[in-house]
């Protein structure tokens, strides 16, 4: 069945185009209002933008700190930094979780596993001021630091529930003989079981990039300067009380949303590996 | 990072010992002219004096009023801020912000205008210095409509000329079914929510169901459905889009439309007009926004004087007004001869002697969410006007309930104290039963794994919520927690005030959050799986294309396609139902019938969630070696037969988290529901962590009654989580 039929290929192409078409539709507005270069939000039955604009990607992006200098791209990287160590802060916690709550019996196991999952079942309307009135007694507020620690812990329970899932579904026989060879706990866990779980790394990795990636109400809340902001606070901050700009809004938008496509194209070729390309044949 | 930072401070703190400035801080939520405008008159006011230095901070509308009452009371809020003034009450009880002293009283007596220092005046005293107002004017389009009508019956012969339904032309628009808007109609029909007189304080009831209401009620729903002169389900966008396309050349907006209006559109605005009925005229709402000090002890006093003092005089007042296009408190702007030139100034000036100051008392707070659901209800023609409001004045006397009474604490701290006992007990004996810390010393590897997680989780997430639950047995009242304990439970799960069926029940809401969850959650499993299976065959070419398009929904902020949703849901312009036309079917109103408005709900975080589930899935999938799908082919299994027996349970322990935290997430995804639906109809669409938002915002601030529906969720979701470990075992 894994063979190609003509009938099969032209029945999937089919269905995926129609499928890439009923998800673009509600996207093309948002490339037309940020083509136009007024502020109104277009209801029209028309997505194809009348006129073509970057005026209001100028606009975002060459925006000017107090002192002169490039507000826009100091938020950039900001939110850049702020997502990529909330990645990698999330992923290495996680991992080791993970493989510790799949690969082992201990006292205190179930109990680690469901804390994890009922992390998740606070809403957050009773966690805002008690995270503030934290994170200021710890000195981390108004931080990255404070963020990323944050962020990461909301993304962690996911993380660690997806690997442990995953690492359940490889073979213990690998492990087995890497120690029967003299390997060690711990090279085995970089060498065996990291490189067969690239598949569930790269998901946890997008999900925790993602979690610090669009995050806006804690980052303006727990921020007190406009050069420490992140991009969604930044767009956020063209939704007025009365009315909204959604050109800028709209480009903003787009802008906020390349990087993490960029990001998932590059790393989607590993989420093909894992079992079938990794060790098990070889 | 805290090298640049140590840096950045020390360089800030030599410029100040340099010059002997102390900086003021002033937050914001203004954007474009208006903030330009600001920011010259701040540059302006650090260059003409050496004492203070303002900084500006522009913080998103959205988190504004949350970013104050964090940061305030912990000493790290501004100096001062720009709000509207209808917050003043509730800030001024919870002690957030300090009155102005007799001095700057005097001062302000001078130089504003009287209606706006009305405005911000609670209990006596004076919250805030009035920068500048903001009403609903009639803006019209002057290449349609010469001069523009007086009296009501002029303006309903008016529209009705321009008025084609067929084409979707309309003779005014107006956001009928919001409260704000309509608010002229109610005031022109001698109605109003009885908190403008002098006497009126924080225990006096709004009135709602008063036959001037009932009557104004009655004549936006003519409008709309008898001369059909006003579009149904007009949101602000299809008002903006509408006059643009020239589609209708009369709107009632306020001074921000005017960034809204096309470059290439003529137009004017003018006084609101008389309803012919009651010779009274239309009277809108006048909002203040103003500077109010932040009551905290580095708040500089003298600094906040100094400024307030510059931005009110009539040289900043001219720029905020010529530059800003603000309508500005200040009297003296008026008598510039550039500014008494400019007609639409003028307009919004005289529009501000004929309006009536919103409430900044606790009822007006409460009077929206009632007073808007009868509007909807009656204008969608489900209700008569008289019924519908006597519904939202007993929805308004549930919501304005006095929190319940404190309670002498000991008897449940002694309980606490037992439980905490019988709590550590047990966990020492578990430990001791399992042996915990032999095990840790023995087979120290998995612990040293978990135990930087863990740590963090316990820090950032455990603790909060503990403090976050301990309000719930509090009830907060003007800033202050009293002791309460368990009343906001039994409040919620035992109420008396209505039915089981009402949308405000728990019960009823928790209905439809578990119908919600279990719908969401099945569509984004089989969609994404579906996918998930397309994506993986090898030879398909456009592989990487169609992942990377089909992740598009997760990777766009979801606020804005959330509405553009809602925009494609809408009755009469919307695309849903322009396709539905189009394959020769009727129509739907969406938002009219819970299930239409479920549906819209479910679709729009149907779009935005499967891409999610698509990549666990697309994950997931390569745990499994294909080789025995390929073997089941040869034994002859057909497709479906090898998904269900060999692929799906050979999935199972990769996907199961993600749809446990699938559901768990789901269950509170309050931003979808806020935005595509907004609980239509009558609150019936509302999830429960809506409902707790609601009540925490923007009914009474009851936080202890919002924690309670919070820690009512936990437990729910806790529950939920036991049965899904069954289930798991079960198989």
């Amino acid at each position: 069945m894994r063979e190609r039929t003509l009938s099969k290929s032209i029945f999937i192409n089919l269905v995926l185009i129609l499928a890439s078409i009923a998800v673009m539709y509600p996207v093309l507005w948002v490339i037309k209002m940020a083509l136009t270069p007024a502020q109104g939000f277009s209801l029209s039955a028309n997505p194809i933008p009348d006129t073509i604009s970057l005026s209001n990607f100028a606009d975002i992006m060459t925006t000017k700190d107090a002192n002169g200098g490039w507000l826009f791209g100091r938020q950039c990287l900001n939110s850049i930094v702020i997502s990529a160590a909330t990645t990698l802060l999330g992923i290495t916690l996680a991992t080791t979780a993970g493989y510790a709550f799949s690969r082992f019996t201990f006292p205190g196991k179930n109990i680690g596993m469901k804390m994890f999952l009922v992390s998740q079942m606070f809403p957050g309307v009773v966690m805002a001021i008690p995270l503030y009135i934290l994170l200021d007694t710890l000195g981390l507020l108004n931080s990255m630091a404070g963020l990323v620690l944050v962020y990461s812990t909301t993304a962690i329970p996911f993380c660690v529930w997806m690997l442990k899932g995953y690492f359940d579904t490889i073979p213990k026989d690998l492990e087995e003989a890497a120690l029967i060879d003299g390997a060690s706990q711990w090279t085995i866990f970089i060498k065996v079981i990291m490189p067969l779980a690239k598949p569930a790394i790269v998901v946890t990795a997008l999900f925790s990039f993602m979690t610090a990636w669009n995050e806006f109400i804690l980052a303006a809340t727990f921020l007190g300067d406009e050069r420490a902001f992140t991009l969604p606070v930044v767009l956020q901050q063209y939704v007025g009380s009365y009315s909204t700009e959604w050109g800028h809004f709209a480009a903003g938008a787009i802008l906020v949303s390349l990087p993490v496509m960029l990001l998932f194209f590059l790393l989607q070729k590993h989420l093909v590996g894992g079992l079938t390309a990794g060790g098990v044949k070889g | 990072m805290k090298k640049l930072i140590l840096f950045f401070i020390s360089c800030l703190f030599f410029f100040s010992l340099a010059a002997n400035t102390s900086t003021i801080t002033l937050w914001h939520s203004y954007r474009g002219l208006e903030e330009a405008a600001l920011q010259e008159i701040a540059e302006n006011f650090n260059n003409s004096q050496t004492d203070y230095k303002v900084e500006l901070l522009s913080v998103p509308y959205d988190a504004f009023a949350n970013k104050l009452t964090s940061a305030i009371p912990r000493g790290n809020g501004p100096d001062m801020f720009i709000f509207a003034h209808e917050r003043i009450g509730d800030w001024a009880r919870s002690g957030i912000i300090d009155p102005l002293d007799p001095e700057s009283v005097k001062l302000m007596k001078d130089r504003v205008v009287n209606t706006t220092l009305n405005a911000v005046q609670y209990k006596n005293k004076y919250w805030g210095f009035p920068l500048s107002f903001k009403s609903l004017v009639l803006f019209y389009r002057t290449d349609m409509l010469p001069s523009p009508p007086a009296m009501t019956k002029d303006l309903i012969v008016t529209a009705k000329r321009y008025t084609d339904k067929s084409r979707g032309r309309y003779g005014l628009a107006f956001q009928a079914t919001d409260v704000y808007f309509s608010a002229p109609f109610l005031f022109g029909f001698k109605g109003g929510f009885c908190l403008n007189t002098p006497t009126a304080n924080d225990t006096t009831p709004a009135c709602i169901d008063n036959p001037g209401n009932i009557k104004a009620v009655q004549y936006i729903s003519d409008l709309v459905n008898k001369y059909k002169i006003v579009p149904e389900e007009a949101t602000s966008a299809l008002v903006t889009q509408l006059f643009n396309e020239g589609k209708v050349p009369m709107v009632i907006n306020g001074p921000w439309f005017m960034g809204e209006i096309s470059k290439n559109v003529p137009y004017n605005i003018a006084l609101l007009p008389t309803v012919s009925e009651t010779g009274e005229v239309l009277k809108p709402f006048l909002t203040v926004e103003s500077l109010i000090i932040a009551n905290h002890e580095k708040t500089n006093i003298k600094g906040v004087k100094a400024f307030a003092n510059y931005i009110t005089d009539a040289q900043a007042g001219k720029i905020r007004a010529l530059k800003g296009r603000q309508a500005v408190a200040t009297k003296e702007v008026y008598k510039d001869e550039e500014v008494s030139a400019d007609k639409f100034l003028n307009v919004f000036r005289q529009q501000a002697e004929i309006s009536v100051p919103m409430s900044n008392l606790p009822g007006m707070r409460m009077v929206w969410e009632p007073m808007a659901t009868a509007m909807r209800k009656v204008i969608r023609g489900a209700d008569t006007s008289d019924h519908a409001l006597s519904a939202a004045m007993n929805q308004y006397k549930i919501f304005s309930q006095t929190p319940p009474e404190g309670q002498d604490p000991l008897i449940y701290i002694l309980i606490m104290i037992v439980a905490a006992l019988a709590g550590i007990i047990y966990i020492v004996r578990q430990i001791r039963k399992y042996s915990v810390f032999k095990s840790m010393k023995t087979m120290p590897a998995p612990y040293l794994y978990v135990l930087p997680a863990m740590f963090a989780m316990i820090l950032l997430v455990f603790i909060p919520f503990a403090v976050g639950t301990c309000v719930a047995f509090t009830a907060h009242r003007a800033g202050n927690y009293s002791f309460v304990g368990f009343s906001n439970f039994i409040s919620i799960l035992f109420a008396q005030d209505f039915p089981v069926t009402n949308p405000l029940s728990f019960y009823f809401t928790l209905a439809v959050t578990v119908l919600w969850t279990a719908v969401n959650v099945f569509l984004h499993v089989t969609i994404g799986l579906f996918f998930a299976l397309l994506l993986r065959e090898p030879w398909l070419k456009l592989k990487g294309i169609y992942r990377v398009l089909l992740i598009i929904p997760w990777a766009v902020p979801n606020y804005i396609t959330a509405l553009i949703w809602k925009g494609m849901f809408n009755r009469q312009f919307g695309a849903i139902n322009g396709l539905l036309i189009w394959l020769g079917l009727e129509p739907v109103s969406w938002f009219s019938s819970f299930w239409t408005s479920f549906a819209a709900n479910v679709t729009t975080n149907t779009w935005l969630g499967f891409p999610f589930m698509m990549i666990t899935a697309l994950g997931a999938l390569q745990a499994i070696p294909r080789e025995l799908e390929d073997a089941a082919a040869v034994d002859g299994a057909n497709m479906f037969q090898r998904f269900w027996n060999i692929t799906l349970p050979l999935l199972k322990p990769a996907l199961l988290p993600a749809v446990i935290l699938g559901s768990v997430w789901t269950f509170n995804m309050f931003n979808i529901i806020y935005l595509v639906s907004g609980g239509e109809p009558d609150g019936g669409t509302e999830i429960l962590i809506s409902e707790a938002y609601k009540w925490a915002f923007q009914r009474q601030e009851r936080y202890g009654y919002a924690a309670a529906y919070a820690t009512l969720i936990f437990i729910v979701l806790l529950v939920y989580s036991k049965t899904t470990e069954k289930l798991g075992k079960g198989k």
